[in-house]
């Protein structure tokens, strides 16, 4: 049974609708890829999947649950985190005080303490201005904050919305190797990218998505290999 | 000079009930993002209450004071789950606000009914003979040592509360962003429950200092100081708990030297003029974080 299961999900935003029946699923331990581009409504899938926003009809079962009707604030206590598109780390507190936010429904001091020192194995730079705003981080150094503050929850399925957005290459790289290794310990990932070349590079399977309908879906080498998707979404003739 | 300081107690004293009253005000804004214009008739009830049971069912002041607080907060969490809950997300802030403004004339009205508009004198909690306290020279209103020592023990738990607790860093979180605080778990709606029953506390303990300090009740004892109060947490800027510490005791001594040194009449116009003067010179006010833009 797959991990998390979505089945014809529609969702409007006032009378536009922005997911005109989208179905798909994660199965524990993949890494998924949704791509596409600007506005086909990838961002909504992981809003209405962590209760952000909610569905006209469809279902979404989070390990065998529906959880189409929970909202936003109890699915992190079921196991799944979310890294919004943007970071939206909180501006004027610390980044060990995000850090902390992100483990907010756990109550084990002793078990937080260690998930505190795995992330801070991932993201270094977090441990060094752990007293500092995180309003002052730069955006790749924002985009650990968030990674580390969903990972505080010790979720079971990763969301992440376009983690590349406004970085170097370099940083882009950086923070893909870490989803790969946060892949590597165990943890689902259902990523959202624009940058459909790093996602593909990574994921397992990939949905491509097309003004809130999925038009192709396939293994991520297939998908690589697939004309139309070179075409369109990796910049080539 | 004697006089002086006495005027400046007098005003520090006024001053930190307003500045109680403001971080109500800011704390509300901060984190429901309204402006709550029945803030300051929550004081006029918790007033009436401590009045209740003080003066006419001849209960300790003690009883008084806490049915005041208590019932204070839960009429702040009864007024934010009834009137402005269910316009969370109308997306008009307009309607919350004129919403407010009509739950202002709710509960005046209801004082009204109850209390008639006939003002009442208020028993003050300080004993009648120990109303002031002599230092050397100095003879001070224990009232005024009273509000003043309050306001300060209540800012520091209140910031202990904020930084140190697991409610409190879910208060931070949603002032500065609901989306991803609810993606933490926070409950957002629980959350600002828990700033009205606080904010609405506060006001509580804000109506018996004032009663005690300028003992006559009526229905319209918390509009005014509620005004002020708002005009004190925009002062020091807005969502600022210090800013609003700071604005108020400003403000409180600025009503009194005004009163004293200028013109009783004017008072009130000098307290708006400075607040007009520091709005154009910070429009953020005095602690007011400057607005910027990330690209």
């Amino acid at each position: 049974m797959a991990m998390l299961n979505v089945k014809d999900l529609r969702v409007n935003y006032g009378v536009i609708p922005a997911l005109k029946g989208i179905s798909f699923e994660v199965n524990e331990g993949e890494v998924i890829a949704l791509i596409g581009a600007n506005g086909a409504g990838k961002t909504t899938i992981l809003h209405t999947v962590t209760g952000l926003v909610e569905a006209v009809s469809g279902t979404i079962e989070f390990e065998g649950t529906d959880i189409t009707k929970v909202p936003a604030h109890k699915i992190v206590a079921m196991g799944m985190a979310h890294v919004p598109e943007g970071r939206r780390v909180f501006p004027d507190m610390t980044v060990y005080q995000n850090l902390m936010l992100g483990a907010y429904t756990r109550k084990d001091a002793a078990e937080k303490q260690q998930t505190l020192e795995s992330v801070y194995d991932h993201f270094p730079r977090l441990k060094e201005r752990a007293k500092q705003q995180a309003g002052t981080l730069s955006g790749g150094e924002q985009q650990m904050l968030a990674m580390g503050r969903a990972l505080m929850s010790k979720p079971k399925l990763l969301l992440m919305d376009e983690p590349s957005m406004g970085l170097s290459p370099i940083l882009v790289s950086e923070i893909f190797t870490i989803i790969e290794e946060v892949s590597r310990e165990g943890t689902t990932v259902l990523l959202v990218e624009q940058n459909a070349r790093k996602a593909l590079s990574i994921a397992d399977r990939a949905y491509v998505l097309e003004t809130g309908s999925i038009t192709l879906t396939g293994s991520a080498k297939e998908l690589l290999s697939n004309d139309n998707i070179r075409k369109a979404y990796l910049g080539e003739a | 000079m004697v006089s002086f300081i006495n005027y400046l107690i007098n005003g520090l004293s006024l001053g930190s009930i307003y500045a109680i009253i403001a971080i109500g005000y800011t704390m509300v804004y901060g984190i429901a993002k309204m402006l709550n214009f029945a803030h300051g008739d929550v004081i006029m009830v918790g007033a009436y209450i401590a009045f209740s049971v003080i003066t006419t069912a001849h209960l300790p002041v003690a009883c008084g004071v806490l049915a005041a607080i208590f019932g204070c907060m839960l009429i702040g969490i009864c007024i934010e789950k009834i009137a402005y809950k269910p316009l969370r997300h109308a997306g008009s802030s307009l309607a919350v606000l004129i919403t407010a403004i009509g739950v202002s004339y709710f509960l005046q009205n209801v004082a009204l009914l109850i209390f008639s508009s006939n003002p009442k004198m208020f028993t003050p909690i300080i004993p009648m003979t120990m109303m002031t306290i002599q230092f050397g020279v100095f003879r001070v209103q224990t009232i005024s040592l009273v509000s003043i020592t309050v306001s300060i023990v209540l800012v520091l738990l209140l910031q202990l509360f904020i930084n140190k607790t697991r409610p409190g860093q879910a208060m931070l979180a949603c002032a500065q962003d609901r989306g991803a605080a609810s993606l933490m778990g926070i409950s957002v709606n629980g959350t600002i429950s828990l700033t009205f029953a606080i904010g609405s506390a506060m006001a509580g303990i804000a109506g018996v200092l004032l009663c005690s300090a300028y003992p006559t009740l009526s229905p319209y004892t918390g509009a005014m100081p509620g005004i002020k109060a708002f005009v004190a947490a925009v002062f020091g800027g807005i969502g600022s708990i210090p800013g609003a510490m700071i604005g108020g005791l400003l403000l409180g001594v600025i009503e009194i030297m005004g009163k004293t040194y200028i013109s009783s009449q004017l008072s009130d116009a000098i307290v708006f003029a400075v607040l007009i003067i520091v709005l154009l010179v910070r429009p953020t006010g005095l602690l007011g974080k400057k607005v910027q833009e990330k690209v």
